[in-house]
């Protein structure tokens, strides 16, 4: 899924108004009249198309992962139960060190470094920069982000094609380098960059106005150096920004299947990062009990960095209030 | 010395800002140049032999016009399934008192960024194998609006808490029945709200790309975001022209649907959703 389809907002939590008790007699809170009832109907259909659609898969993978489920012959029909056998296997697989090990390179490379540190350089540079210039980055910038994923892959291959490549063309040789295939990782991890770095931009904007104008001054009289003042009196502003935004995209990257278009894994397994793995060890490869072991590291993954996540922004709600 | 120092940011901050612009500029400008190139190639190029060409073969193409049909009702089923059981939720959970409201808002906040296409590809497609949705546009709106839904709620919860009570409450003086309300009160004042929903469903549909490519094996009814990767010439290249007009004219719609949301409701950030 792209990265913007995975959602964390803020947590709230909402406290019954006091104005609204007299009105309503059957809930301290229910000022229109809804009723316990048709309140629990009208959440019901959502909550069911969740369960079924969204919920059950993710519990259902406890199960798959250990069964020997194929997608084709006889096991694919009734499947059997083999225990940890699955996990046993992954661990002992060196393909799926392979695929951790480049998940780390890409999610480090391309996420907390690239779109973190490019996302801050161009909202930094941004508050210095001209009205116009500042207005056609951020569209451009934007514009990576919003353009469909398929569109982007096929524009990123042009970009690296071979023969006539724009990359190859400006460094003044046709054919050139197959960076696809001679550089896969480089070349997915250049455009994760580029497809991602609108949300740390945005983000970093929004942190560095909430850095008061006042101590930048402050700072700039008392002969601070750049390095200093960015170190000393922007770093302590935007510190929880920083870990939000680097939380957040850690997990997309780490979710990302676009690279798929890339690269599709290759060459051999070269650029194989764990959706990718998952995808071609349970579609192409057709063994869904194994594969279904690797997911469930992924979704706890995942849980592990939504709660770290979570935990954030409520610590930080906390200290705002 | 302070001149000196001045004079160097301004020049990091062009150099920044200079090269920030051409990295993100330069693939773009591919689409913007290709599709009336004729022949296109893969480097960004002015066109040399403006043409429109490319343009008519989308019409030749069996599975191109089909395939921008299949994305809109893709797109447009979801929403309306979307926006429909996500205002029903989010007004019972801003205004009623379901019991354990707080745990289940946490629950679906988890919820929405733990269970990844990515992290359940493998149940997702067994499960609707099993419903035998496999190639049906239904399987893949039900999916899609499963994972999407735990967002819209929250979303939208957000909203309707904004909307003051006071309306529903002299209604309700009035005698208006809870149905009435919400029709005739709520859903008009909630608009916005809804909108942009229904808005950022549509464009999340649109271009995703792994349910679709998992669920649907179909090019007759595979969407654009897939029938994009098929486009090759007889010889076995990719056909440049098709993908360079096929990829603009998909991607317009993205674009205008992101302008109208910005003109209208400002460029908001909800945790990581983009509206």
């Amino acid at each position: 899924m792209p990265p913007a389809e995975t959602t964390v907002a803020q947590p709230e939590v909402t406290q019954p108004t006091a104005a609204s008790v007299g009105v309503a007699r059957a809930t301290p809170t229910d000022t229109v009249g809804l009723g316990r009832a048709r309140a629990v109907a009208f959440v019901t259909p959502a909550l069911v198309l969740i369960g079924v659609f969204l919920v059950f898969p993710a519990l259902w993978t406890l199960y798959i992962g250990t069964t020997d489920f194929r997608l084709t012959g006889a096991a694919a029909r009734s499947p059997s139960f083999v225990g940890l056998e699955n996990y046993a296997r992954a661990l002992a697989d060196p393909t799926f060190y392979n695929s951790l090990w480049l998940t780390l390179i890409f999610v480090l490379g391309s996420a907390v470094i690239g779109q973190n540190g490019l996302g801050f350089a161009l909202a930094w540079a941004m508050r210095d920069a001209p009205r116009w210039a500042s207005r056609l980055a951020q569209t451009l910038v934007l514009l990576a982000w919003i353009l469909p994923s398929s569109v982007v892959a096929f524009l990123w291959i042009a970009m690296l094609d071979r023969d006539a490549g724009t990359i190859n063309v400006l460094l003044g040789q046709t054919p050139g380098v197959a960076w696809l295939i001679e550089y896969p990782m480089v070349g997915i991890v250049v455009f994760n960059i580029w497809r991602g770095t609108a949300f740390s931009m945005m983000l970093y904007s929004a942190a560095l106005s909430s850095v008061p104008p006042s101590h930048l001054e402050t700072a700039r009289l008392a002969g601070a150096s750049g390095a200093q003042t960015l170190r000393d009196v922007v770093l302590p502003h935007i510190r929880r920004y920083a870990l939000t935004n680097t939380l957040l995209i850690t997990l997309w990257t780490f979710n990302d299947f676009t690279p798929f278009l890339l690269t599709a894994g290759g060459p051999g397994r070269e650029s194989e990062i764990i959706p990718v793995y998952i995808y071609n060890t349970a579609i192409i490869g057709g063994e869904m009990g194994y594969s279904g072991a690797i997911s469930l590291l992924v979704l706890l993954m995942n849980l592990l960095l939504a709660l770290v996540y979570l935990r954030a922004a409520r610590t930080g709600q906390r200290t705002a209030a | 010395m302070n001149v000196a120092k001045a004079v160097v940011r301004r020049i990091l901050v062009y150099v920044v800002f200079g090269f920030g612009t051409a990295f993100f500029a330069l693939p773009m400008l591919w689409l913007l140049s290709a599709p009336f190139d004729d022949p296109p190639t893969y480097a960004v190029r002015p066109p040399r032999n403006f043409s429109l060409e490319n343009l008519s073969q989308i019409l030749d193409n069996r599975y191109a016009v089909p395939s921008l049909v299949n994305s809109t009702l893709l797109s447009v089923g979801t929403m309306v399934l979307v926006v429909v059981s996500a205002a029903l939720a989010a007004y019972a959970l801003s205004r009623a008192n379901v019991p354990g409201r707080d745990a289940l808002l946490y629950a679906l906040l988890l919820l929405s960024s733990v269970v990844t296409g990515t992290a359940a590809m493998v149940p997702i497609f067994l499960l609707i194998y099993q419903l035998d949705l496999i190639d049906t546009h239904l399987g893949v709106i039900l999916v899609l609006t499963g994972g999407l839904l735990p967002a819209a709620i929250f979303l939208l919860k957000d909203f309707i808490d904004t909307i003051p009570r006071s309306y529903e409450e002299s209604a309700r003086v009035f005698g208006a029945s809870p149905l009435q309300i919400l029709r005739h009160i709520v859903v008009p004042v909630a608009r916005p709200g809804l909108a942009t929903i229904g808005v950022w469903t549509i464009v999340q549909v649109w271009g995703s790309f792994l349910v679709p490519f998992l669920l649907l094996r179909d090019p007759d009814k595979q969407p654009a975001a897939v029938l994009l990767r098929t486009f090759y010439t007889e010889g076995g290249s990719p056909n440049l022209g098709l993908i360079a007009a096929f990829s603009l004219l998909y991607s317009i719609p993205v674009v205008l649907m992101y302008l109208l949301a910005w003109s209208r409701y400002g460029f908001r950030f909800h945790g990581g959703i983009k509206s």
